[in-house]
């Protein structure tokens, strides 16, 4: 043990830390997103193109160009924040190199901040609205992605200037039970789906008394959609790690884990600098801030199936074994990893708990409901505005999170649906938008929390193919160890295409609900008794279209393909243009003697490119179904 | 403490030892549960098969009894309306993905499933569910045995048998999902894995699936006896 307190050597870090934060903050900074999803949207051109132009006016040594995590504004996507003295910090999306070049110039340069390319400022001014004007703003609440974008995720001092690591050192001068008693009156619920009280989980931990415990952080992710683990990693890692650390703290581990699935190499690598950095500074490793708590944490690479994210599967890939779930109990928290006491948790649920302890158990539950205090976080995605990464408190409702935080669907499309939960989630209508969203509203409702994937609906998605397209997936993923899962979802994806394809007879959705319900009930594993959630979430919210497709052959939503046929009204082709027969990959349409184009049934593949390129003054190309041609042709054609 | 429980399976009062597993103490007590994948040595139950539900007194929904461990005073019903329409459910998908020529298979009248059907009154058919068998090639390169996995259940008794009895580890489970099935390292056929050809799976299987070719010069129908 060392001769200074926790609080002692803490101080000296954030000193550290703050002088260096202050001298970068002389000089101009221009932050680019460089998550995962700004990545893909081109930021490191980007960065490389401020780079040049900031080199070609002489300004290097003037401004430094750092990368940052994701901000949330996906839709905005390449975007950058530039923090002049003198400005406040503001916030340019949907960049390219020219308007990279106009920046450099004008802002860097000639010191405009050019406002009519800005999306918004970062702290409050007399000049230029903020995110929080935004109306979403309104209803986020930004809790554990308060940092993310907004620092160097690859720096620790940035994290410690603002308060990081400050929990840690308030914990280590107190006993571990005062950490669980906090975390507990917290009544933080699991953020990997099903809620279960972490103050729970770690106390049946700590009783079962094992000679070792270990720690894991499950940051598997496997839903298709779902990416705010990801980018909590990516933008603020030593979140984590410092919520891993207290647990570890509170329940005696001296061994780690995050399991970071292997296809997410942005985040192995800013975890893995952020673990040398806390090594470095004492954070991590032996003697903790000079006292005698030794924890230490590595990084597991998972294999990427998707029920490698299921606690007791996750726990066999880590041993070497097939990635499979067990049948529980054992729980865990006696027997986990190694055989050995185990806390496992979600990215987001060991990113609250810094912030607990650092502000404590009654400031967090000021945000949620009382059963679901805190916030939740959603990936919107679907026919939504404003796509991204959201941060809201329980409770607010999907009507809100849709149209207030996401603006609504796009060219005023009729809302039909949102999916939330991901694959294992179920589907809710629009009578449903008022449920508050926690775990058990959600639940009560038929759907879950889940990962938080939450994606939006219109009347051009088909429910049916819907249902099909998630069970197809989770079908997909099923171990294959237990009968319902392996047989029953393979027989449900199989009478569900059948529907699609207009195959359904009068017992096919009985049938279906019997096993749905069944598979549900008799699954060993959370895949199984999750996976047919939007089949009977659909079945209950949206049977006519299920009927429509058994009785009438017909799709509502214009989406199944054995459903529909391509037709070219009469009235309102153009004659002299020629668009859809160019557009037709198989040359099925064909120009008929009185100058009309007409779509030959038995050639055509459904691409849809013809109905797409019919010029918008005419718009003459429909999809019809049932696929019965209307009986105009048959008077024509003669 | 003493070493056993007291505990009621269908009204009759039983004594149990501690750490026993519902389905095996219910067994020795001659009380029927429908199981093809369970272990009694085993200690973390595979769980596969989900035919051996029961209902404990306090459990929201049927339980795998299998899994449950024995507890003072538990009470169990091995029948219920829930437990019957899983087991029937169960049963019949395991039937949908078995081929069910049982005139021509080896284990006919000694087969588990056969077994189940008549003592829980299942049909031996699976009129809900359409036929998804798929063709395997037969392994028939063992000398004394041959394995049709087209009848396999995916139980795990010959995999027990062969890393816990012979000893030897050359097969087990591979692939995932609907795609599961028991076989060796690298597929190899089964005579040319480090298979000792011991047998001990073969008696274990509890169906068709891994059988004694016949033997012209041995008439005794060993596959028949195998599982009475
Ligand atoms: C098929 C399946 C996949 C899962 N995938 C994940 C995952 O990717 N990340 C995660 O945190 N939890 C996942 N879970 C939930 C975990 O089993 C476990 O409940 C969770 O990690 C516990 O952490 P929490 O209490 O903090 O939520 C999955 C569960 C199932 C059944
Ligand atoms: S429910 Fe599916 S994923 Fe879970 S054990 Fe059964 S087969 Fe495997
Ligand atoms: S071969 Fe027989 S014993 Fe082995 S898994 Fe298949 S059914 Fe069970
Ligand atoms: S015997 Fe219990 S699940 Fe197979």
């Amino acid at each position: 043990m060392s001769n200074f307190t926790p609080a002692e050597i803490y101080k000296e870090l954030l000193e550290e830390a703050i002088s260096q934060g202050e001298a970068r903050k002389e000089k101009t900074r221009v932050l680019v997103g460089t998550a995962t999803c700004g990545v893909a949207a081109g930021a490191l051109k980007i960065k490389e193109d401020f780079l040049r132009e900031i080199e070609s006016k002489n300004l290097s040594d003037d401004v430094d160009v750092f990368e940052v995590g994701c901000i949330g504004h996906c839709y905005a996507e390449p975007l950058a924040i530039i923090a002049k003295p003198g400005h406040p910090a503001i916030c340019y999306g949907r960049l390219d190199d020219g308007l990279v070049h106009r920046l450099v110039e004008d802002f860097l340069v000639a010191d405009d901040p050019s406002y009519e390319y800005a999306m918004a400022a970062l702290e409050r001014n007399d000049v230029f609205p903020t995110f929080e004007d935004f109306p979403r703003g309104i209803y986020e609440k930004k809790l554990i992605l308060e940092q993310c974008g907004f620092i160097d995720a690859r720096d620790v001092n940035s994290y410690l200037a603002r308060e990081g690591y400050s929990g840690l050192a308030k914990a280590l001068v107190e006993k571990p039970e005062w950490v669980l008693e906090e975390i507990k009156a917290a009544n933080l619920r699991g953020r990997g789906g099903a809620g279960f009280p972490a103050g729970l989980k770690w106390e049946a931990c700590i009783k079962s008394k094992g000679d070792a415990i270990y720690v894991i952080c499950n940051a598997d992710e496997g839903d298709p959609g779902a990416f705010m683990d990801r980018s909590i990693l990516e933008s603020d890692p030593h979140l984590v790690i410092e919520g891993m650390i207290l647990c570890a703290y509170t329940v005696g581990a001296q061994k780690g884990y995050l399991y970071i699935r292997a296809e997410y190499p942005r985040a192995v690598t800013h975890v893995q600098e952020a673990l040398e950095q806390a090594r470095m500074k004492g954070l991590l490793g032996n003697s903790i801030l000079g006292t005698d708590f030794n924890f230490d944490l590595e990084i597991f690479q998972g294999s990427g199936a998707f029920v490698c994210g299921e606690a007791t599967a996750l726990v066999n890939s880590m041993e070497g074994k097939m990635g499979m779930p067990e049948s529980r109990p054992p729980r865990l928290a006696q027997k986990g990893y190694r055989g050995k006491p185990t806390v496992l948790n979600n990215v987001k649920t060991f990113a609250y708990v810094p912030l607990i302890i650092r502000n404590g158990a009654d400031w967090f539950k000021e945000t949620g409901t009382p059963e679901s205090p805190g916030t939740a976080v959603f990936s919107l995605v679907g026919k939504v505005v404003n796509t991204g990464l959201v941060e809201v408190p329980m409770g607010t409702t999907l009507r809100q999170l849709i149209y207030d935080v996401g603006d609504g669907l796009p060219n005023d499309r009729e809302f039909k649906a949102v999916q939330i939960g991901g694959p294992s989630g179920g589907c809710l209508p629009e009578s449903a938008l008022d449920v508050p969203i926690d775990f058990d509203s959600l639940q009560d409702a038929g759907a879950i929390m889940g990962s938080g994937g939450l994606v939006v609906m219109d009347e051009d998605d088909c429910m049916v193919s819907v249902a099909r397209y998630f069970l197809e997936f989770t079908q997909h993923e099923s171990c294959g160890k237990c009968t319902f899962c392996r047989l029953g979802t393979k027989h449900m994806l199989d009478i569900l295409t059948d529907i699609t394809k207009g195959k359904g007879d009068g017992d096919s959705l009985a049938l279906l609900e019997e096993l749905a319900e069944d598979v549900r009930d008799g699954s060993l594993c959370n895949l199984g008794r999750t996976a047919p959630n939007p089949v009977l979430t659909t079945l209950k919210y949206f049977r006519d279209e299920y009927i429509a497709h058994i009785e009438e052959g017909r799709c509502p939503a214009l989406a199944c393909r054995d459903l529909i046929l391509y037709y070219i009204e009469p009235p309102k082709c153009s004659k002299l243009c020629n668009v859809c027969v160019g557009s037709c990959p198989t040359e099925a349409i064909f120009t008929r003697d009185d100058g009309l184009k007409e779509i030959d049934q038995e050639k055509c593949v459904k691409c849809d490119n013809c109905l797409k390129a019919c010029p918008g003054e005419y718009n003459a190309v429909v999809k019809i179904s049932p696929p019965v041609l209307p009986p105009e042709k048959v008077r024509v054609a003669k | 403490m003493s070493e056993y429980v007291n505990i009621t399976i269908d009204g009759h009062d039983i004594k149990a030892k501690k750490g026993e597993r519902v389905l095996w103490a219910a067994l020795d007590n001659d009380i029927y549960i429908p199981h093809l994948c369970g272990i009694r040595q085993e200690e973390r139950p595979n769980a596969g098969c989900r035919l051996c539900f029961v209902e404990v007194e306090g459990a929201s929904r049927p339980v795998t009894s299998c899994t449950k461990n024995v507890e003072e005073g538990m009470v169990i019903t091995t029948r219920s309306e829930r437990v019957d329409r899983l087991v029937k459910t169960a049963f019949e998908l395991i039937l949908s993905d078995h081929n069910l020529k049982c005139r021509e298979c080896p284990a006919n009248r000694s087969c588990v499933l056969q077994d189940i059907a008549k003592k829980r009154k299942i049909k031996l058919r699976h009129d809900r569910f359409k036929s998804i068998v798929r063709e395997f090639e037969i392994d028939d390169s063992p000398a004394e045995f041959a394995f049709d996995r087209s009848r396999c259940v995916l139980c795990g008794q010959c995999i027990w048998a062969d890393r816990e009895e012979a000893k030897v580890g050359a097969i087990g489970f591979t692939k995932r999902g609907i795609n599961r099935v028991v076989t060796t390292f690298k597929d190899l056929p089964l005579a040319e894995s480090i298979c000792t050809q011991c047998l001990l799976c073969v008696e274990a299987c509890p169906v068709g699936a891994l059988y004694y070719k016949k033997n012209e010069s041995d008439d005794s129908n060993k596959n028949s006896e195998k599982n009475s």
